[in-house]
């Protein structure tokens, strides 16, 4: 700029410098597309009689052939998913003469409705002629003999048996197994395509999808020589499949079944886990639906109903149901303040019916309006005394309370790697203010000492908090998948379950059996809650009965079942293990609206501990090498 | 002067719209044919059909755009779009979404993007910015830093791995500095070190995948159902057209399935089966107008900056079709460049319609010289 004679002259020369490479640019532009052209006309004129040969030669084609997904069992080898044979409908319009003729004498045999009428005419739109269409998906067996019989009248249709998924047990233990559905558009993006060439379906949740990546397998492929239409003439040769893997489940179908049958009508959820190994033994969750009905594409208004449905049966409550845990919590409180020293047992507190601080002019209620008088510590876990434990809760504090409750499992995911966990919440100052952006109050400790309040649980992790007690600190993280056998038909590899870890170490071991024994009163003792299912019990169990509540009372109001709608009765737990002198089962049982505990929930826990010592033999499980050398 | 009658000759259009009537006819025309094979390529699929002419609709309306912003405000943007890529370049590199085994995209929440296309425009605008700063024919000095410039967003693409892009990026550079009168001497030799560096390049940089495909060149038959498999149907698709073609719709090569990647890279060879030579040709030529319009403009913008851009711009969408058909018909090893304004996919559309905004923006925005 500082010379604009100098600067319009340079600009004139680099204008002509610019065209003169512009003109070279140009001349190189014609150059290679001229190129191009010469390549295009070797390729079009002199190349055309060979490539027209090789065109009309061209005719093997590659097609996928689908893997046999693998099937699923329970630990026993009892089938809970496997592969079936269904037969559907096809017509290759190319050799149909007069397709309505066809469809009308078909309909004379088959029951064909609007729909498949429908998406037939669709799929003839978009297809060429010679491809075989279905037009109707799952035939009966009459309708495949009927078929049979008269075959020779028409040209061009045929019947096609294909294996799809089948539940042959309906909705016995839906919400572990899951099930498959059509592959979406979504996950056609996420798969690998030379993968799941000709598989059309895909698991969408529980166990089904957890371990898609081993149920599915890989696809084969097969060369086969076409006509120069495009359609198969004969196969050339044949890479076949590699089928999915078989899947062991740890859950024992017996106990499943027992559990659900105990929930019978309830919206609730049963979880059982074997202390020793971590097996989960049963995840039940009812209500219940039959997986068979997504299989094969659910129609819109049978999901809408069951999406709709008030007790929610697709809800996995076992591992996505967040309860507060009620009183269920009271055991590992009272761990907590034997450890820190709050309270030694022999300690009492005086239960007028209600807590109050000094000061603050509010009253916690207990349970029992009348109040329970003095309480000592054993008392106060198998009446299960409210003011016990809002004092304890209120010396203890809310920081030793989650610190101590965190190595338990709450207020995480248990780790069972099924899709849909969640985590719970286990409260404390920093969640507090990270989710309400506000302090802790004196009176949130206070209600978190039973359980209420800020915190929540899922059925599997309250079971598994149960096998943290009854193991005496040891936590063994909870597994679904017992055995696989690949290839369908190889040997079945048992997986050794993952070593437990002493997630909890209390000053004085004795506090473990302290807490068992009490936890014993509680469903043996004269006064027990859960004492009613003590009769005829020939094991020991040591368990605990809660509520929680659905929502709040008024301080004054009185609490009158009959006047609650159903749906607002408190919620029924218990959790338990057994037998209490070496405990091999820990369950745990949540029912909505159940309202007590100890009429509800208990008998329910008695019923599958009792399978459970029927079906498991009691093999002691070698101890893995990093446990032996804690022993 | 000769400025103020290539002002008062601006059509109705060029004045008010911004718009090049005969490039706009010709990449409308390029657009129509596009969508004509298209329906073929893709199996006669409305939907298909339907998203590409969203996708048109998207690409002329960013051209619209563009087209209104003046080359001066271009230019003050320049330096702060490349730095901005860069950036992305980068970001991408670090928090980027995979997708088919590279790491290009963007997510942006709403809809993901690939920086290296906007670097498509970046670079050059940044070395024709540079360039235009210094008296030309640019020195030894400056041509290395441009060099600089040229190489750092390459190698950011090339370690995506986006190879095709990066060769559009590196090449748009290139152009720039060969417009701005870069010496043959010094090019000349540049070549000639490249020749000597290329079994560096072979023997330690290039994935076996990037191998494979230029071995397939020379000898299709040595994997004929991996990289070979796609030259040789493609040979056949365009040899079985012959001069005439086998008529829209009527391609057994595409129809019939044998043909990969038919509806995107590969979309010229079906053109070719239905169009035959004759189609071809037509074609061609359609893509050389544009091109020679390209550069008819280029020499007429009023400065540097707007000569070397609009000249780049230009010679840089010629690389697209040249890289892509020869690589349909075996001239070249498969690297993944879609054919413009025909093959199925947005991206890359939407740049190439952002590079003509910018060349109608230069040609529509000449002043009259105050003398």
């Amino acid at each position: 700029m500082k010379n604009s004679d100098n600067q319009l002259r340079d600009s004139r020369e680099e204008k002509a410098l610019f065209t003169r490479r512009a003109v070279v640019a140009g001349g190189g532009v014609l150059a290679l597309l001229g190129l191009l052209g010469v390549r295009m006309g070797q390729l079009q004129v002199s190349g055309h009689q060979r490539y027209m040969t090789m065109s009309q030669a061209n005719r093997v084609k590659l097609v996928p052939v689908p893997p046999n997904r693998g099937l699923i069992h329970d630990r026993n080898g009892v089938v809970l998913a496997e592969n079936r044979p269904t037969f559907q409908l096809l017509l290759t319009p190319e050799q149909i003469d007069d397709m309505g003729a066809t469809l009308e004498g078909l309909r004379r045999i088959i029951a064909i409705d609007e729909t498949d009428l429908e998406r037939f005419q669709a799929l003839m739109r978009r297809s060429r002629r010679f491809q075989a269409l279905p037009l109707k998906l799952r035939l009966t067996e009459k309708e495949v003999s009927a078929f049979a019989t008269q075959r020779h009248r028409f040209p061009g249709v045929e019947v096609e048996a294909r294996l799809t998924r089948h539940y042959p047990h309906g909705p016995h233990a839906v919400h572990a197994i899951g099930y498959v559905g059509r592959i979406n558009e979504q996950e056609t993006r996420r798969i690998d395509s030379s993968r799941y060439a000709g598989t059309s379906h895909i698991g969408k949740t529980g166990v089904e999808l957890q371990f898609e990546e081993r149920l599915h397998g890989y696809a084969g492929l097969e060369r086969v020589e076409t006509n120069a239409l495009g359609r198969v003439i004969r196969p050339l040769e044949r890479v076949n499949p590699n089928p999915g893997e078989d899947v062991y489940l740890t859950i024992d179908s017996r106990i499943q079944r027992v559990a659900e049958a105990a929930l019978g009508e309830y919206r609730g959820s049963i979880v059982v886990i074997d202390v020793r190994n971590g097996d989960v033994l049963a995840l039940a969750s009812t209500p219940m639906y039959d997986p068979n009905l997504f299989v094969h594409g659910i129609d819109s208004r049978t999901y809408r109903s069951l999406e709709q449905d008030i007790d929610r049966p697709l809800y996995n409550r076992a591992l996505r149901g967040q309860y507060p845990p009620g009183s269920t919590i009271k055991p590992f409180l009272m761990l907590a303040a034997l450890q820190h020293g709050i309270f030694q047992p022999e300690d009492r507190v005086f239960c007028p019916g209600f807590y109050s601080l000094p000061g603050i002019n509010h009253r916690w209620r207990c349970w029992q309006r009348r109040g329970h008088g003095h309480m000592n510590m054993a008392d106060a876990m198998a009446q299960s005394c409210d003011v016990y434990f809002y004092d304890l809760a209120f010396k203890l504090g809310i920081d030793r309370m989650h610190e101590f409750l965190a190595p338990f499992g709450f207020g995480r995911r248990p780790g069972l790697g099924m899709p849909g966990e969640l985590a719970g919440i286990l409260p404390s100052r920093d969640w507090k203010r990270a989710h309400r952006g506000e302090g802790w109050f004196h009176g949130e400790t206070i209600i978190t000492g039973i359980g209420q309040g800020y915190f929540l649980t899922t059925p599997l992790q309250l079971a598994q908090a149960t096998a943290v007690l009854a193991n005496r600190g040891t936590y063994r993280p909870p597994r679904i998948l017992k055995a696989l056998r690949p290839l369908g038909n190889g040997e079945v590899n048992t997986l050794t379950p993952q070593p437990g870890e002493q997630a909890i170490r209390l000053s004085d071991e004795q506090y473990w059996d302290t807490c068992t024994e009490y936890l014993e009163k509680v469903v043996h003792g004269s006064r027990g809650t859960a004492r009613s299912i003590a009769a005829d019990l020939d094991y020991r169990m040591a368990g605990k009965t809660g509520t929680a509540q659905v929502f709040t009372l008024g301080q004054d109001e009185q609490y009158d079942a009959d006047e609650l709608e159903e749906r607002l009765l408190d919620h029924a737990l218990y959790n338990s293990f057994a037998p209490a002198e070496s405990p091999r089962f820990a369950v745990a049982v949540v029912v909505e609206n159940g309202g007590s505990g100890g009429r509800v929930a208990a008998p329910m826990a008695r019923a599958v501990t009792d399978a459970c010592l029927r079906y498991i033999p009691d093999e002691a499980p070698e101890p893995t090498e990093a446990e032996e050398q804690h022993v | 002067m000769s400025d103020v009658a290539t002002a008062n000759r601006l059509t109705f259009m060029q004045r008010h719209l911004h718009l090049d009537g005969q490039l706009l006819t010709a990449l409308a025309l390029l657009a129509g044919v596009g969508l004509i094979v298209l329906f073929s390529a893709s199996n006669q699929s409305f939907g298909d059909l339907q998203r590409q002419m969203i996708r048109l609709a998207v690409a002329f309306a960013v051209m619209l755009a563009l087209a209104q912003v003046g080359p001066e405000t271009l230019r003050r943007w320049t330096p702060w779009v490349f730095l901005a890529g860069l950036v992305m370049l980068i970001l991408v590199l670090l928090v980027g979404v995979s997708g088919k085994g590279a790491q290009r995209w963007l997510d942006l929440g709403l809809f993901r993007f690939q920086p290296a296309e906007i670097m498509k425009l970046a670079l050059p605008m940044m070395l024709a910015w540079y360039l235009s700063r210094q008296p030309l024919p640019p020195k030894l000095l400056q041509v290395l830093f441009c060099l600089v410039l040229v190489a750092i967003p390459t190698a950011l693409i090339v370690v995506q791995p986006d190879l095709g892009t990066s060769l559009l990026v590196c090449a748009s550079g290139l152009f720039v500095l060969f417009l701005a009168g870069l010496r043959w001497r010094l090019m000349l030799s540049a070549l000639a070190l490249l020749a000597s560096t290329a079994p560096v390049f072979w023997f330690f940089l290039m994935h076996d995948y990037q191998k494979a495909r230029i071995l397939t060149l020379f000898d299709p038959s040595r994997d004929p159902l991996g990289s070979g498999y796609h030259i040789i149907q493609s040979t056949i698709a365009i040899g079985s057209g012959g001069v005439f073609g086998k008529g829209w719709l009527n391609g057994t090569q595409s129809q019939l399935d044998f043909l990969p990647e038919r509806n995107t890279d590969f979309i010229f060879a079906v053109f070719s089966e239905e169009f035959g030579l004759v189609g071809v040709l037509q074609l061609l030529a359609l893509y050389l107008f544009i091109i020679a319009r390209g550069l008819y403009i280029a020499t007429q913008a009023q400065d540097t900056f707007c000569r070397l851009l609009a000249g780049s711009l230009a010679l840089t969408f010629f690389v697209y079709v040249f890289v892509n058909v020869g690589m349909v018909s075996g001239l070249l090893p498969v690297v993944g460049l879609p054919l413009p304004m025909i093959s199925y996919g947005g991206t890359s559309m939407v740049t190439i319609m952002a590079a003509f905004g910018i060349l109608m923006s230069i040609h529509t925005h000449r002043k009259l010289w105050a003398s």
